[in-house]
């Protein structure tokens, strides 16, 4: 069911031989890193790698992007992360923006919530694009970075751990090689191969229910909301999910009953009278269907040795909530600048158990949320349902109730805990605390042009960075820490007050920020002996 | 200990007659729908986490015991 609208990306790649292939013995070629599987999540890697002057080797076993849309929607921080990458404008341009949910139950509305109510972001709370959309913008990117070297049609057959790095086979249509990696990156997602390889487990709780994916064309004046139904009239006793994609592709998510059949469910000819029922006409045609089951599970580690884990070689949940795309991103921010100092020797290996520590709590929170929308949605016994129809009903006359009601919570950053973190010392009445994603804010340049605080730290290179706030004493910055300043001569203009309110600025106030970010340590007054030491400390170094 | 467990209501014969009266004339199957969502109401009323989960424990305890007994009785 490979569509029209595809014609517009490049899919389809060609193998070509490399000089790797003609070494053999003790002349296999070494390379720093080598990322494995060119999802979303390890495009994303090789490219912040590249742009951090890391050399990567990608490989992928195949030699054509994906089809299907698989994942749709993308949030607000993997856009600000692909606007590092350079690609967060392309993905929003053809993207469908959207913020607003609604939530149905029967025929009538319970309520509707907006994930970004307030103005002075930079980015939306989530785009929907076909992940097809997303991997050929990333390959084009991958293409202008002479250090990616992407590799199709080359398949790790077998992996050897040693002290120093990682010795892996690789089978191509021309035979199989090898190459010694300091560093392998495992993005080659659920049925991760090298997962097996490493001999780790994969444990979690696998979901009975049956859902059906179909993504249809039609013309249709829908607005661009996700819509979720409980108990609609069109599917009785199930749940229903509407959401809109570019090119007018409507994302439809029907659970069926655990005891469904699932090759007669997928045919057309079945799925197409329950979507006619669903969308009251018949003027759609298919663009991809699929039935699945999931599961919710993570790797109990997510590194072994100099072979980690990233996206969902590492953890899967369930899709109702956005976590799936939007965490494997996440983890390859997270991982990248860390990999990058440890390859640099400016940070001990250390440093990559931090990645361990923050991304798999964070799986573990997607879980979780995943794991509860799940359970909202298909009751395992008797009384869930029954206390799950109490609160559908409480929902229709109470404020408690509406937020009760889970339809999918979606993914918002992770707060971390995390030993990179400095503590709080001053006092402080909001702002993000340590451990937790910087915020975004309308600034205006000196010259006079806009701007956003999330684009400042793009300007400082995306490395660590002071952000400080107005008319304090011009701090003394480190060597290598960039620098954003708010207010002040010469500083960002902070013409609305937004970043000053989310940041609970006075003048004198300082951020650190992580090169993926994340806020290091805040303080009032920030001299230069408790600077350092955060700085130290967000680095590994103590 | 975050649960009050002393007495709360001036005439609590009153309360229990409140929730008994509101079961009288039910179904089993609308009681425990009543219950439910009694349950949800009151929850979010209280609005502290480890209230809830004293009383959880507290309640679940009970049923613990009394199956318990009953099985004593039966050996």
């Amino acid at each position: 069911m490979a569509s029209a609208n595809t014609a517009q990306a490049k899919t389809q790649f060609g193998y070509r031989r490399h000089p790797d292939q003609d070494r053999s013995g003790a002349n296999v070629a070494e390379h720093p890193v080598v990322v494995v599987g060119a999802g979303p999540v390890g495009l994303s890697l090789a490219i912040d790698l590249a742009q951090r002057g890391q050399r990567v080797v990608l490989l992928d076993d195949a030699d054509r992007i994906g089809e299907g849309s698989r994942a749709i929607c993308f949030s607000k921080r993997s856009l600000e992360f692909w606007d590092r990458l350079g690609v967060g404008d392309r993905m929003v341009e053809k993207g469908v923006v959207w913020s607003v949910g609604k939530i149905f139950h029967g025929a009538s509305q319970l309520y509707q919530f907006n994930l970004l109510p307030e103005e002075g972001h930079k980015r939306p709370a989530f785009i929907n694009l076909q992940q097809f959309y997303a991997e050929a913008y990333l390959v084009d990117r991958v293409e202008q970075l002479p250090e990616i070297d992407l590799r199709w049609r080359n398949k790790v057959i077998a992996l050897e751990s040693r002290n120093d790095g990682v010795a892996l086979t690789i089978a191509t249509p021309e035979g199989s090689y090898q190459v010694h990696a300091s560093f392998v990156v495992a993005c080659d997602g659920a049925r991760s191969s090298l997962r097996q390889m490493v001999g780790a487990e994969f444990a979690g709780q696998v979901f009975e229910d049956q859902f059906l994916i179909a993504d249809v064309k039609m013309t249709a004046a829908f607005p661009t909301e996700r819509w979720f139904w409980f108990d609609p009239p069109f599917h009785a006793g199930r749940s229903a999910l509407l959401h809109k994609q570019p090119d007018d592709i409507w994302r439809i998510d029907l659970q069926l009953n655990p005891d469904a059949d699932p090759i007669a469910e997928k045919q057309p000819e079945n799925v197409r009278p329950r979507i006619e029922r669903m969308l009251g006409h018949d003027k759609f045609e298919f663009e991809w269907i699929s039935l699945y089951k999931f599961q919710c599970r993570r790797m109990a580690r997510f590194i072994h040795g100099r072979v980690i884990f990233a996206g969902d070689s590492a953890h899967q949940v369930s899709p109702f909530g956005a976590r799936g795309a939007n965490s494997g991103l996440e983890d390859a921010e997270n991982l990248a600048w860390k990999l990058d100092r440890v390859l640099r020797r400016l940070s001990p290996e250390d440093l990559l158990e931090s990645y361990h520590i923050e991304r798999s709590a964070a799986a573990d929170e997607n879980i979780r949320e995943s794991t509860r929308s799940t359970d909202f949605m298909a009751p395992v016994t008797k009384q869930e349902a029954r206390l799950r129809q109490a609160v559908l009903s409480l929902a229709e006359d109470t404020e408690f109730g509406k937020r009760m009601v889970n339809g999918g919570r979606l993914s918002v950053p992770s707060v971390y805990d995390t030993p990179l973190s400095s503590g709080d010392r001053d006092d402080w009445r909001g702002g993000p605390r340590p451990g937790t994603s910087m915020l975004d804010a309308p600034v205006t340049e000196p010259g006079g042009g806009s701007s956003y605080l999330t684009e400042a730290f793009i300007g400082q290179g995306t490395r660590f960075t002071l952000l400080t706030f107005g008319n304090g004493a011009d701090l003394d910055v480190p060597e290598g820490v960039g620098s954003i300043r708010v207010g002040g001569e010469g500083g960002l203009v902070d013409a609305q007050g937004l970043a000053g309110k989310r940041y609970d600025a006075e003048p004198g106030t300082a951020y650190l920020l992580r090169p993926d970010g994340y806020v290091a340590a805040r303080f009032r007054n920030a001299a230069r002996p408790i600077l350092d030491a955060a700085l130290a400390r967000a680095s590994g170094l103590n | 200990m975050a649960l009050s467990t002393s007495s709360n209501f001036a005439k609590p014969d009153d309360a229990f007659r409140a929730i008994v009266e509101a079961h009288r004339g039910l179904t089993d199957a609308q009681s425990a729908d009543l219950d439910a969502a009694l349950v949800l109401v009151l929850a979010n009323h209280i609005g502290d986490l480890d209230v809830l989960r004293e009383a959880i424990a507290l309640a679940k305890r009970r049923t613990l015991d009394a199956s318990q007994q009953q099985q004593q009785q039966q050996q």
